[in-house]
């Protein structure tokens, strides 16, 4: 077996479990440069959540492919990627490869899609765990059901000779939550893991996710565009816009201080039950731009309601993430000042929330 | 699984009954529909140097005067038990299953079908292999270095593969390497596998790879369409999330979706060959199930051409059955239906 070292001292030299700077993701295509991630940066420890929010083509999906190596030859990636010392961008694909089997897993949005149709639940969960440890089909086998009971199906050992088709879709997505977990990654990706799953069953498995993650001690990056997905699960909150972040700061400060337009407009979009009805959300007008060719300034100026207060600065330069004040975990990219951004949401918009 | 089989083996029961029907009507109701009387039917049998009364008398003890649900009774019955034959000059046993007498050579039909199959069997099964496996690996191939020169110049040779008819592959073959180069022998060559396996296959060797060259460019088309789609389903992304090598990515994974569809037309198409490969054994004189319709086509042989298509139905259905059953064992999600 070619197993990737892991150095357990090189995770303890202060870096980060896995930082992301400066990531460009970007593809060449017949109409242009699609940009889909440009000049992204976070960081995330061990046993902590990172939420990923956005709307579709924000590049939520492409910067997690991206950090697990799979976004395909067609894609240029440059900046840096570091997981537990190790600097993925550019690492051999081979090398990435095996940390996928080992340290890193991810969570799809179509747990039918997702699994091969072919192949028993079972023999697909242990498939890469065959390949990385040294076991008996036997062993891997008992795995399979230990893991198959571990996410809550009933009677696992019979389920694990089952098809995927025999399954339902929530006992899909945790035989897939099953199979990421075979190998006990210590970075778990989850892309919309609810999106295509009834509500009640949405609700079973962010708990069940959150349950690993407190018994494994994973980092976990959670990507949606379910605002109620950030509440319930994430410590830290990264909201993209058009391949970049706009705000990065702390659960509760995203929910109580939000300091970006775009945010306050996924907020208001969220339909509330503990405040009286409104006459209809409030969406966030206009459509997210073409990754190809983005306005000029701050790629949100064309939906944004504030723009015009920036003196024409959004319309020509390129807002930077910066900390909202000193020694703040808050950053967000935005050219209003401080105090506009205070007096905004707390006169109009916390009001209509 | 098991019931599955049972149920599609009655059906092809079923279905090689309304074939046996089909092939009947068209032999002996059709003509008489068109004006042709029933003495007419016997002239065909007999030959036409007796007199009409004579004839008339041959019609009536052939059966042609009788209703045609009782000929197509006794033809099954002749399935079944077996029937007996007047020549004329004594009677002659076609033992069950008979399919048939040829008054013209004088013989059952069955036992010379029989001694032809092995030609026929020997040139599809072989082509078979070679285009299957050339087919499905220059597709592969193509998919994976999808844009490179390989899969321009693959895929061009594919087009002329299933373009060029092989009446004219088959006739600049055997120019080329049997009479110019002489590195095969010539039209007619077959040696029985029984006889002499390396011969056999030396023999056989220029109709398989020519039947194949027609087959395996569209195989490697069917392929390399069906890679690229495969490849970009989320299967494949999350067998690749995994950290599975790219090789068991793509045979494990992609290629055994892929494969399903094609399997089927394979065994569709070798079902159809295996009932004579008419042009192929026509144009290497190869003496098959193919050269045997065309002759009974040619001698206006009834009882001949009504067995030959029977045969060749008999290994279309048999064909869909074998990939009916393959395709249960491949893809689970058809065992419930």
């Amino acid at each position: 077996m070619t197993d990737v070292e892991i150095n357990p001292t090189r995770s303890r030299t202060g870096l980060p479990f896995l930082e992301v700077k400066d990531l460009k993701i970007h593809f060449p295509t017949d109409d242009g440069l699609v940009k889909s991630v440009d000049g992204l940066s976070f960081a995330l420890e061990r046993g902590k959540t990172l939420g990923i929010v956005g709307e579709s083509g924000s590049g939520k999906s492409v910067s997690s492919l991206g950090i697990m190596g799979l976004n395909g030859p067609s894609a240029r990636t440059s900046g840096e990627i570091w997981l537990d010392g190790d600097e993925l961008v550019s690492a051999e694909p081979d090398f990435v490869r095996r940390l996928r089997g080992q340290k890193m897993a991810m969570i799809f949005q179509d747990p039918l899609s997702s699994m091969h149709p072919y192949y028993k639940v079972g023999a697909q969960i242990v498939e890469a765990y065959r390949l990385y440890n040294n076991v008996t089909k036997k062993q891997a086998r008992q795995h399979a059901i230990d893991l198959l009971g571990r996410v809550g199906i009933p009677e696992p050992a019979s389920r694990v000779d089952a098809y995927p088709h025999q399954f339902s879709g929530g006992m899909r997505q945790r035989a897939m939550i099953a199979m990421a977990l075979a190998c006990d990654p210590e970075l778990l990706i989850a892309d919309e893991p609810t999106t295509a799953l009834d509500v009640t069953v949405q609700a079973e498995i962010l708990d069940l996710i959150r349950d690993l993650q407190r018994e494994f001690g994973s980092a976990v990056i959670m990507i949606t565009h379910d605002l109620g997905v950030i509440a319930e699960l994430a410590d830290d909150v990264l909201v993209m816009y058009a391949g970049k972040a706009v705000e990065h700061a702390s659960v509760q400060d995203i929910f109580r201080r939000p300091e970006h337009p775009y945010t306050w407009g996924l907020l208001s979009s969220m339909p509330r039950m503990d405040r009286e009805r409104q006459e209809r959300l409030i969406p966030v007008t206009g459509t997210p731009p073409s990754l190809i060719n983005l306005p000029p300034g701050c790629s949100f100026n064309p939906r944004c309601p504030y723009c015009k207060l920036t003196d024409g600065r959004a319309l020509t330069e390129v807002p930077e993430l910066l900390q909202i004040g000193p020694g703040q975990a808050h950053s967000v990219a935005c050219h209003l000042t401080g105090a506009q951004r205070k007096q905004i949401w707390t006169e109009e918009v916390e009001p209509k929330l | 699984m098991f019931s599955y089989i049972v149920r599609r083996l009655v059906a092809a029961v079923f279905l090689l009954l309304a074939v046996s029907l089909i092939t009947f009507m068209i032999f002996f109701l059709v003509p008489r529909l068109a004006g042709a009387s029933a003495d007419d039917l016997a002239a065909r049998y007999v030959g036409k140097t007796l007199g009409a009364e004579q004839i008339h008398e041959q019609a009536v003890k052939l059966g042609f005067t009788d209703p045609l649900y009782v000929q197509y009774g006794t033809f099954l019955k002749g399935l079944v038990v077996g029937a007996d034959y007047d020549t004329g000059v004594g009677t002659d046993h076609c033992s069950a299953p008979c399919l048939g007498y040829s008054y013209q050579s004088q013989t059952p039909v069955l036992p010379e079908l029989l001694d032809r199959l092995p030609v026929t069997l020997s040139l599809a099964l072989g082509a078979g292999v070679i285009w299957l496996i050339a087919g499905v690996s220059t597709g592969v191939l193509s998919a994976l270095r999808r844009g490179t020169f390989f899969d321009r110049a693959a895929m061009t040779v594919a087009l002329a593969g299933v373009s060029l008819p092989i009446f004219f592959t088959a006739g600049l073959s055997l120019v080329l390497f049997s009479y110019t180069l002489h590195i095969f022998p010539g039209g007619g060559s077959y040696t029985p596998i029984t006889e002499n396996p390396a011969k056999w296959a030396y023999d056989l060797t220029l109709p398989w790879v020519t039947l194949a060259f027609l087959f395996a460019a569209g195989y490697a088309r069917l392929t390399r369409a069906g890679m690229l789609e495969t490849m970009g389903e989320d299967y494949v992304r999350t067998a690749r999330a995994k950290g599975l090598p790219e090789r068991t990515v793509v045979s494990k994974h992609a290629l055994r979706s892929t494969l399903t569809p094609i399997l089927t037309i394979f065994g569709l198409d070798l079902g159809v060959l295996l009932g004579g490969a008419v042009l192929t054994e026509t144009a290497f004189s190869l003496p098959g199930l193919g050269s045997y319709a065309i002759q009974a086509i040619d001698r206006n042989d009834l009882p001949k051409l009504l067995g030959v298509t029977l045969v060749i139905a008999f290994f279309v259905v048999l064909a869909n059955l074998v990939v009916d059953v393959l395709y249960a064992v491949v893809d689970p999600r058809v065992r419930l239906g």
